[in-house]
């Protein structure tokens, strides 16, 4: 679907998306970089779990809500690359919530 | 960051860099914010660190963007990149988020300069992965040189489709038809405006030229479109459409729309500020008075926040809210602000020529923003249908907001951004009603979400 | 236009009575100034509690929980209501100890529905919950409803039993001809008979009309809700010694408040979030739940709802005029009391006397307050 055009020399670092190590331009949006590798999505949606990708790239419609070093709900648009980053999709409202209460067991 | 500016500017486009040097070089302490990463707004995103080769392929007006951030850049204003505004009050108090902490500040003057958004349109399939709007397609161009591998079909109204085509072609990627979805009616209706429209003849002539080019590169433009389908099996794989009579289709996995942009009105709704429905530009706006300001003292709005004039207006304008901020600020007095902002209301004037007639000619009908179909989703985060808006309506839920309640359409995460519009059509076209009537969504606040852990740190007045 | 009773106010209260006198065969129309459910009813938390409510209230919100548990009969619909409990956590013994007294009262009044609870069973409920907790206080049968789509059903089921329902239509003035209220309103005039005035944060100025001073003060209360998260949390909790009121709703989205108060400019009805203030609830809730802490909340509201002096709503017909009733000042709990308010004015209304017992509640306590 995208493609990345031939790049003057910009730096290169490494980003971590769905446990497969990938490089990308330094400066990128983490939806830019994830759409240069043309994913079939980036999110399915809590409600009817029907998958989704970034629509506006602009900050507005919260299409390209991923989990981003384990944290669910971040826009990807309005995310920047940066060393390591971790980057998985968001599946429905995302991963469960640590029952670190504990009790007495 | 300090904890008070005299300036406080939101929104690094055109127009906040305009006003923020402006009033930084007449020594006002001013902050400006923004949410991306490098100052220039949507139309001048990435200017600075943009390869040359791919800076080309944009054109001419875009590298104009230069030379505006080098002069904010060598001002004394402050510059504070990924910044979010989450809220703001008419006691000039904004509340930041900045190296994701949460931060009060406050200023005595706030420009707020936050820009426009694409008009969302919801139509069946735009849901689809593969659809996009086509400033996300710009903004992946620009900031990333990223363009489309396998064909793109592009499809709307308005000035930004063919500018983006145009881009496309001089980056060789295969455009496999452009589907302009205006109205044949509107040609005429956008007759009367024509011979103004001619006093801003640069932008005319640019239109013409762009589309002359597409044609002598062979790309297939389709005008008076409508009925305009996404479709495919959890992705999209062709665009189905109407066009002379017909029901035609193309195989697509790209599709890019537009029609045209509207005021991002978040922040200011948030102020509180007064807003009206603007039924020419077809969007809300706030009310302004002829120097940007709000009806609440020390607000102003400037650029495209204000009511859609374009880039160059909004430098324009930016530069006559700096000059106002200095008089309010007693920097200046009211007789210099009129001397100095004489250029600027003069070239405002003049881009202003254009509007009237690309209004009325890009005019969207009724129907098509008061989503026909009763299985297309308008609300896109809560994946509310248009029929089931419809049915609340029914139901006895009179305005926006009652609907909203019912319906949840508008609570999700983009806070209603990509369906205040439509359900304000939806309601307004099945009560008989006026869109102005049905109203807008209420401001909810944060105007962009923050975490329960920084509103639980966030330092109390002042401690920025 | 003319009806066998006009009811000032489209919330909750305005729509319950509505409906049981429908339902009684009165013709009602209902006057609202904004629209159905745009103040306190349509944004309140939703929560259906028993627990811990003043004594006054008791037997009122022991019949409105028995008919919450069979809403869907009166309103064919179920108000999405849910009932896993409402619970006041103690996070030490003193907090114990204020619980203990709290469930002794409960029980010398001859209830039940009020329960201590250990460490081990506030875990088993809540298992979420940071470890630091001792116990609790529970009523098993509390829970939490959708306000504005009780309020449509109530709207809804009023209407099918010939209610009328009038938005944009805002009461200026009454008065009383031949024996008949004439009330003069943005959108004209209406009679009847008899009037109600469930007119909430405004209910004073109503009263004002029949020269009948109330100790009213509206204020606005404000919650924020989170984005969809995974399940994790059942009951509806609240603390003993801290504002909080907790819950994740059906679509996993968590609604916090706890009686936080925003800036309010009640002449020109518009709210504005203190978020300083939210600040201390979103600390409390870090204090019981700090895996929270990266959740976005992604909207803050504030409703008007009217307070009075004893936290106790006003329940009666009115002192100074024949045939006008009262129904306002439920202090940010009047949700879950809504079904039974309606039914308690229409007994007062067409039989005249309520089955339940209503004297606390009634206007004339604050007779002495106002003079002095
Ligand atoms: C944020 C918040 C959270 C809450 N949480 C809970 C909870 O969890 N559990 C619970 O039990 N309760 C809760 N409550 C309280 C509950 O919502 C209220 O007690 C209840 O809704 C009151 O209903 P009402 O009909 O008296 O008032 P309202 O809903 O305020 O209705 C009164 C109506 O009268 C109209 N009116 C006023 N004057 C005029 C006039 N002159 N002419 C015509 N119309 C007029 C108003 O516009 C308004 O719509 C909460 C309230 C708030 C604000
Ligand atoms: S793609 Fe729209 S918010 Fe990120």
């Amino acid at each position: 679907m995208f493609k990345q055009l031939p790049a003057d020399e910009t730096e290169i670092i490494g980003i971590v998306f769905n446990g497969k190590a990938l490089q990308a331009p330094k400066g990128i949006s983490v939806a830019a970089a994830i759409l240069s590798r043309n994913p079939d999505h980036t999110r399915t949606t809590p409600v009817t779990g029907s998958k989704r990708l970034p629509f506006c790239m602009m900050g507005v419609c919260y299409e390209c809500l991923m989990v981003i070093d384990g944290q669910a709900n971040r826009r990807a648009c309005a995310t920047y690359v940066e060393e390591g980053m971790r980057i998985e999709t968001q599946l429905g409202v995302g991963p469960a919530l640590a029952l670190e209460g504990g009790g007495s067991e | 960051m300090n904890n008070h500016y005299q300036l406080l500017v939101i929104g690094g486009g055109p127009a906040g860099l305009a006003a923020a040097t402006t009033a930084a070089e007449r020594g006002v302490t001013c902050a400006l914010l923004d949410e991306q990463p490098t100052p220039g707004g949507q139309i001048y995103r990435a200017i600075e660190a943009i390869p040359e080769q791919r800076a080309k392929l944009l054109g001419p007006e875009y590298l104009r963007g230069r030379k505006l951030v080098n002069e904010f850049r060598q001002s004394a204003a402050e510059y504070f990149p990924e910044t979010q505004v989450w809220s703001i009050d008419k006691e000039h108090q904004a509340g930041l988020l900045h190296n994701h902490q949460a931060h009060f500040i406050t200023a005595d003057q706030i420009i707020i300069a936050s820009g426009a958004m694409e008009r969302p349109v919801p139509f069946p399939g735009w849901t689809l992965p593969g659809v996009m709007q086509a400033g996300a397609g710009q903004i992946l161009f620009k900031s990333a040189g990223i363009v489309p591998d396998n064909g793109v079909v592009l499809a709307g109204s308005g000035p930004l489709l063919l500018l983006l085509a145009w881009q496309y072609l001089h980056a060789g990627v295969e455009i496999r038809v452009l589907l302009d979805v205006t109205p044949f009616a509107n040609h005429l209706q956008a007759l009367p405006e024509l011979p103004r429209a001619l006093l801003a003849y640069r932008y005319l002539s640019k239109g013409i030229a762009y589309q002359l080019e597409l044609k002598r590169a062979g790309i297939p433009i389709m005008f008076g479109v409508s009925d305009l389908t996404a479709e495919g099996n959890e992705r999209l794989q062709r665009v189905r459409f109407s066009h002379a009579g017909k029901r035609k289709s193309i195989v697509s996995e790209l599709l890019l729309t537009h029609f045209g942009v509207i005021p991002h009105i978040w922040l200011t709704q948030a102020a509180g500020c007064k807003h009206r429905w603007d039924n020419s530009q077809q969007c809300w706006r706030p009310e302004l008075d002829d120097w940007g300001n709000t009806d609440i003292e020390g607000i102003l709005v400037a650029g495209d926040g204000a009511g859609i004039y374009g880039a160059r207006a909004a430098e324009h304008a930016g530069r006559l809210a700096g000059l106002q901020v200095l008089s309010a600020l007693n920097v200046i007095s009211r007789q210099e602000r009129d001397q100095l902002s004489r250029k600027d209301r003069k070239r405002l004037h003049e881009e202003r020529h254009i509007r009237p007639f690309l209004e009325a000619y890009f005019h969207l009908p009724d129907n098509l923003l008061a989503t026909p179909g009763n299985d297309t989703i308008v609300c896109r985060c809560e994946e509310v249908t248009a029929g089931q808006i419809r049915e609340a309506v029914a139901a006895g839920h009179e305005n926006s907001n009652q609907v909203k309640f019912f319906t949840r359409c508008g609570m999700g995460p983009c806070q209603g951004r990509q369906c205040a519009n439509a359900v304000a059509h939806i309601v307004a076209d099945a009560r008989g009603k006026s869109v102005a009537e049905t109203g807008l969504f209420r401001g909810r606040p944060p105007v962009s979400p923050l975490t329960l852990g920084q509103l639980a740190q966030l330092p109390k007045k002042g401690t920025a | 236009m003319s009806s066998d009773v006009i009811i000032i106010g489209g919330g909750l209260m305005g729509a319950s009575t509505a409906l049981q006198l429908a339902m009684r065969g009165c013709r009602c129309i209902v006057l609202e100034k904004d629209s159905p459910g745009r103040h306190s009813s349509g944004v309140s938390a939703g929560g259906l509690r028993q627990l811990n409510r003043d004594p006054a209230e008791i037997p009122l919100t022991v019949e409105a929980a028995k008919m919450w548990r069979n809403i869907e009969a009166l309103l064919d619909s179920d108000c999405d209501a849910r009932f896993p409990g409402q619970l006041r956590i103690a996070e030490n013994a003193a907090d114990m100890e204020k619980l203990e007294r709290r469930a002794a009262l409960v029980r010398s009044l001859g209830y039940q529905h009020e329960e201590m609870i250990d460490r081990d069973e506030l875990y088993r409920l809540v298992p979420a919950l940071s470890p630091h907790c001792v116990g609790g206080l529970i009523c098993r049968e509390d829970g939490y409803a959708r306000p504005y789509h009780a309020l449509t059903a109530f709207r809804r089921k009023a209407q099918a039993q010939g209610a009328e329902f009038r938005s944009d239509t805002k009461v200026h003035s009454l008065r009383k001809k031949s024996g008949a209220w004439h009330v003069r309103t943005s959108q004209g005039i209406f009679n009847a008979p008899i009037l109600v005035n469930c007119a909430g944060a405004w209910a004073k100025a109503i009263a004002g009309m029949l020269d009948e001073p109330v100790p009213l003060t509206p204020k606005a209360l404000m919650l924020m809700v989170t984005e969809r998260l995974p399940h994790f949390v059942d009951p509806v909790m609240g603390a003993a010694s801290r504002k909080l009121s907790f819950k994740q709703m059906q679509n996993g989205t968590l609604i916090i408040g706890g009686a936080l108060l925003a800036k309010l400019d009640f002449a020109r009805e518009k709210t504005e979030i203190d978020w300083l203030r939210l600040t201390e609830s979103a600390a409390t809730v870090l204090r019981f739940f700090p895996q929270l802490k990266n959740v976005r909340i992604v909207r803050a509201w504030a409703g008007i709802e009217a307070f009075m002096p004893d936290n106790i709503p006003v329940i009666s017909a009115s002192q100074t005029c024949s045939n006008a009733y009262h129904a306002f000042g439920f202090s940010a709990h009047g949700f879950q009391l809504s079904p039974v308010i309606g039914r308690i004015l229409s007994e007062l209304i067409l039989d005249g006397r309520s089955t339940l017992p209503i004297e606390p509640c009634h206007i004339g306590r604050f007779n002495n307050m106002e003079k002095q």
